[in-house]
């Protein structure tokens, strides 16, 4: 008998392993609901299954009776927008901010603790002046996963673009290269797909100010939906929308690391 | 003797380490130098000074009799034993990119025909090396020894004068090594280089040297030991008649004959 340290369950029975918590939550929401609704018929907390697929189906696959619009779609459409909005405009600022400063010692000097003490304010602290400054319509939504976002983009970008080989640089400098060229060439296109790594660890905190912003102030969206129907306690459609977000961040966590691999296979490879 | 290189009393030290000590030499041009001794003995902080990566704190540093430029530059090429090519691009990319600096002077690239004939030179100094085959690589799917053929290749692109290998080929088997060191042999003759390689292998430092440099401290304070600097302890012209005396001086069985001298 191998030590169990040892012991390495084979392929197949490690996807059935994997499963197995995911089925047992699912008997125990079952069995609570049951119990909870042989108590009581009307009760909201525990939705049975088949409320759910109702709340779902009326959500996602009936036109809403005071807009006409399917209102699951168009809360996906909109959050994602806003998140992909938001999420851009980070990475582009980390990208350029970080590699500039990570790059250039003299931009570091000056930027370096200023980065260093707004990555410390909790950006939901700022979110009313947020409203205040840029209103109650999209671009506050924007500016709060920009702002809450973009520090830690900037400080990952610049200790990776620093944590480059010393090497690298000097080699460049001795075929000819001249700081933009070498900056441009050297290390630009190798700090790309740690842009990637960095932006996919954002993306939690991404979609948590997403997520309150919507709750605050909003007339549309997932985290909108989810707090509007709070009030009347609909689990039916509160579940599935939580579930639906899980989904799609990870899927688009997923579709980050694709496409990073097909952009950049040397660097997959390195690692 | 006709100088190239030339080095008066040079000091250099890291706050109260003192790393080299009073070093002077003179080095003619086409010199093949190999640099031994023990680990933190100066020999990567002398290649350091001779790239311009390091200032020296007093002394001077001379290159054809002008002083040696604080800055890496095209004039000095440089391997180093890892990171010396850029994983990013491929082989061919690796060499050409010496070219796109020099000729495409605002993005460090070219297109079309300028492209096509920084490709085509890349290939020629490629196939010199043995990497003919590999054009399309990427670093990663090279062996460590293909690793540093390019790294050669790559640094000859900008035909320096003066070549630096920091521990090269420490990290290659054994068989792999030995072909380095004919490449090597090869590239400085083609090439007219002035090469100055660190190692800790003393046999390779005597096999590919036409002079080897050994580096210790003359004054030791055993409690202070970075009180004093090392410098070049022995300065041996391994030509014919000096060997058997050479190794006497090192300890070394003769076995060792210089490749460079009897080829």
């Amino acid at each position: 008998m191998p030590r169990l340290i040892n012991l390495q369950p084979s392929r197949r029975l490690k996807a059935a392993l994997g499963i197995i918590p995911f089925v047992l939550i699912l008997i125990a929401y079952q069995v609570g609901s049951d119990i909870r609704k042989a108590e009581n018929e009307q009760d909201r907390l525990l939705p049975s299954f088949e409320e759910i697929a109702d709340g779902v189906n009326r959500m996602a696959f009936e036109p809403s009776q005071r807009t006409g619009e399917y209102l699951f779609w168009e809360d996906t459409k909109s959050s994602l927008t806003r998140l992909a909005i938001g999420i851009s405009i980070a990475a582009c600022i980390g990208l350029l901010v970080g590699l500039a400063a990570g790059a250039i010692p003299i931009i570091a000097a000056p930027l370096n603790p200023l980065i260093t003490a707004i990555s410390l304010v909790p950006p939901m602290a700022i979110l009313p002046i947020l409203f205040i400054v840029f209103g109650l319509g999209e671009l506050s939504k924007v500016m709060l996963i920009v702002i809450g976002v973009s520090p830690f983009l900037i400080r990952d970008i610049l200790q990776r673009t620093q944590e480059l080989p010393r090497e690298q640089l000097i080699k460049a400098q001795t075929l000819g290269g001249n700081s933009w060229q070498i900056i441009v060439r050297v290390v630009f296109p190798q700090i790309l797909p740690r842009l990637f790594d960095a932006v996919r660890l954002s993306l939690g905190a991404a979609w948590l100010f997403l997520i309150a912003a919507e709750a605050i102030a909003a007339t549309d969206g997932l985290g909108y939906r989810i707090f509007l129907v709070r009030r009347y306690m609909s689990m039916d459609v509160i579940l599935p929308y939580v579930v639906w977000i899980t989904c799609l961040a990870f899927a688009i966590d997923w579709c980050l690391l694709k496409l990073s691999r097909w952009l950049f296979p040397w660097y997959h490879a390195e690692k | 003797m006709n100088s190239f290189i030339e080095l008066n009393k040079v000091t250099k030290h890291y706050g109260d380490n003192v790393v080299l000590e009073n070093l002077s030499c003179n080095v003619a041009e086409g010199e093949f130098v190999t640099l031994v001794g023990a680990s933190g003995c100066g020999k990567s902080t002398f290649l350091k000074l001779l790239l311009g990566t390091e200032g020296a704190n007093s002394g001077e540093l001379l290159m054809a009799g002008k002083p040696i430029v604080q800055e890496p530059s095209k004039e000095r090429g440089i391997v180093f034993q890892k990171y010396s090519v850029f994983p990013h691009l491929s082989v061919r990319e690796n060499v050409a990119i010496g070219t796109e600096f020099e000729e495409g002077k605002w993005w460090g690239r070219l297109f079309g025909e300028a492209r096509k004939r920084a490709f085509k030179q890349a290939d020629e100094l490629l196939t010199a090396v043995g990497l003919e085959h590999a054009l399309n690589k990427y670093p990663n799917e090279l062996s460590g020894g293909m690793q540093q053929r390019l790294a050669l290749a790559q640094a000859l692109i900008k035909k320096p004068r003066v070549l630096l290998l920091d521990e090269p080929f420490g990290a290659l088997d054994p068989g792999i090594r030995k072909d380095m060191h004919e490449l090597v042999l090869g590239l400085w003759r083609d090439y007219g280089l002035t090469v100055f390689m660190v190692t800790h292998d003393l046999k390779e430092g005597f096999q590919l040297g036409t002079r080897l440099w050994v580096f210790d401290k003359m004054r030791h304070d055993p409690h202070a030991p970075e009180r004093f600097g090392a410098t070049i302890t022995y300065d041996l012209h391994l030509d014919q008649k000096n060997l058997p005396f050479a190794a006497e001086a090192l300890d070394i069985s003769g076995d060792y004959l210089p490749t460079a001298i009897a080829s």
